[in-house]
């Protein structure tokens, strides 16, 4: 039991282990500029972002991409329902949605300086704007590609509309919707960081740039270390809360498959 | 009628584009009308600056994505025929995986300043992923009697790979590329307003700080032409290339009844 266990952790761990300890090595007393001691980096990481520095740069990057993610997620959601569930309204507007989605969002950044100047608002206004479309679209396929039994046997019994929504219809597109909001989460990482290396005053991406144009080597790669630990960290926090709510949806994934 | 009504919310969101600055809803400084964006978008296109730009974007798009898809496919073919290679880089990939690749525009300025291998870095990084990812669950979903089957009647290696995981992996590996198109798209985009490489995405925030909003508006429509279009091919090849597999051949038949 314990030996399995034991063996299962030494599988996750040796690449990832072999791989810092190359890099460890390779770069020990390394004299090349772009490149310095793994050490060095550490250092620099634990002397940066173990600081008040933090408080000044990640904090504010992390509110802004929380604000902006969870009002496109509750925006995306609302609009998605009624547009998916009516069969003209779809038609009516997918074109459009199709083409707003396909605008990259980092052209979003210039467009919103234009109309909310380079404070905070504008930085969670270009995540509101990009991550919406991956929501809606998902929340619109979701809403359409309901069980149309379930539909009937719900009007049939005259299930209200309250309870039809939070019963039927968000369970039933959810599986669709978190695949949204799985896309929208990189577009949102992607966006805190440009927004903030586009023009600003605090954040990640604006400490980033100022390290590099300054050719601060080792804290320019504390940054980019922090800004993946922050991807994971993110990416990790996203599955568990979707482990949580589809639950059900995966486990009747898994016993459908095994019949 | 479908596409009638599809043209009717399009005809209808660019008059939105036209009132709402006309009636002062929002100051035309910001957003001019529609008119003027499209007047402004007809001149653009004969000047060379927006082809240079366009055909910018466009190389390093399609660059990116040819390098991501070949490598995602060989590492990944590679990697998912092997328990054990599966097994040790799983953890690996699904730590790199989520690293933002704007995380290396630091990086990729210092070591290539603003040339088009800037963008390819961040275009790579991230398309790269999506495709690995698709692979890797195709390979995964080789049916094993199939697999059975050619290793009894003496298929090589390679004469494996070819009739029995290639044809599985095949669907993933579609969705991977449609995935991948989009992303490649936003990263060079991302790494031109950013960083400054040569294309649409540098054009839009030239404009901005020069204040001829109008002609950005017009770079914005563009860029989401692009993107509509990358968007719609990739569906497309997608159904070329799966014409055989069942679920395209379901929709197909769906389509005629």
């Amino acid at each position: 039991m314990i030996a399995s266990l034991l063996r299962r952790v030494a599988v996750v761990l040796a690449l990832p282990a072999a791989l810092i300890a190359v890099w460890w090595f390779a770069s020990a007393g390394s004299e090349n500029f772009y490149f310095p001691p793994l050490s060095t980096i550490l250092e620099t990481f634990a002397r940066l972002w173990f600081s008040p520095q933090a408080m000044h740069d990640a904090v504010p990057s992390l509110i802004r991409l929380s604000i902006g993610y969870v009002a496109a997620a509750l925006l995306g959601i609302a609009i998605g329902i009624p547009v998916g569930a009516s069969r003209s309204l779809r038609n009516l507007l997918e074109p459009v949605l199709e083409f707003l989605r396909a605008i990259p969002p980092p052209v979003l950044v210039p467009v919103l300086i234009l109309f909310a100047g380079i404070g905070d608002e504008m930085k969670a206004l270009v995540i509101v704007f990009g991550c919406i479309w991956p929501v809606l679209l998902n929340t619109v396929a979701g809403v359409r590609a309901l069980d149309t039994v379930l539909a009937e046997v719900v009007r049939s019994y005259r299930i209200g509309a309250l309870a039809r929504l939070w019963h039927f219809v968000l369970p039933g597109a959810s599986p669709q919707i978190f695949a949204g909001l799985r896309q929208s989460l990189s577009i949102g990482i992607i966006l805190m960081v440009i927004s903030e290396m586009f023009a600003a005053s605090d954040g990640i991406g604006f400490a980033l740039v100022q390290y590099q144009r300054s050719f601060a080597i080792p804290e320019m790669w504390s940054g980019i270390i922090l800004l993946g630990i922050i991807g994971i960290v993110l990416s990790v926090i996203f599955r568990a809360i979707e482990a949580w709510i589809l639950g059900w949806y995966h486990g009747l994934r898994r016993t459908q498959r095994a019949a | 009628m479908l596409w009638l009504q599809g043209c009717a919310g399009l005809i209808g969101f660019a008059a939105l584009l036209e009132i709402v600055p006309r009636v002062g809803l929002v100051s035309p400084h910001y957003l001019p009308p529609f008119s003027v964006i499209m007047v402004a978008l007809y001149k653009e296109v004969q000047s060379a600056t927006f082809w240079i730009a366009l055909g910018a974007t466009l190389e390093a798009w399609a660059i990116g994505l040819a390098i991501s898809l070949v490598g995602g496919i060989a590492i990944g073919i590679a990697i998912g025929s092997s328990h054990l290679l599966r097994t040790l880089t799983h953890s690996t990939i699904e730590f790199l995986r989520p690293i933002p690749s704007v995380a290396l525009i630091p990086l990729a300025v210092l070591l290539f300043g603003s040339q088009i291998q800037s963008t390819l870095v961040l275009v790579i990084y991230a398309s790269f992923w999506q495709v690995l990812i698709q692979v890797l669950y195709g390979v995964q979903d080789v049916d094993p009697v199939a697999r059975e089957t050619a290793r009894s009647y003496g298929l090589g290696t390679w004469a494996q790979i070819r009739y029995v995981t290639w044809p599985t992996a095949l669907p993933y590996l579609m969705t991977g590329v449609r995935l991948a198109a989009a992303v490649a798209l936003i990263l060079a985009i991302t790494s031109e307003v950013a960083i400054d490489t040569q294309g649409l995405g540098k054009e839009i925030a030239d404009t901005e700080s020069g204040g001829a909003v109008a002609v950005m508006y017009a770079y914005v429509i563009v860029a989401g032409i692009i993107g509509v279009i990358i968007n719609i091919g990739a569906r497309a090849l997608e159904r070329r290339v799966l014409a055989w597999h069942p679920s395209i051949r379901l929709d197909a038949a769906e389509a005629v009844v």
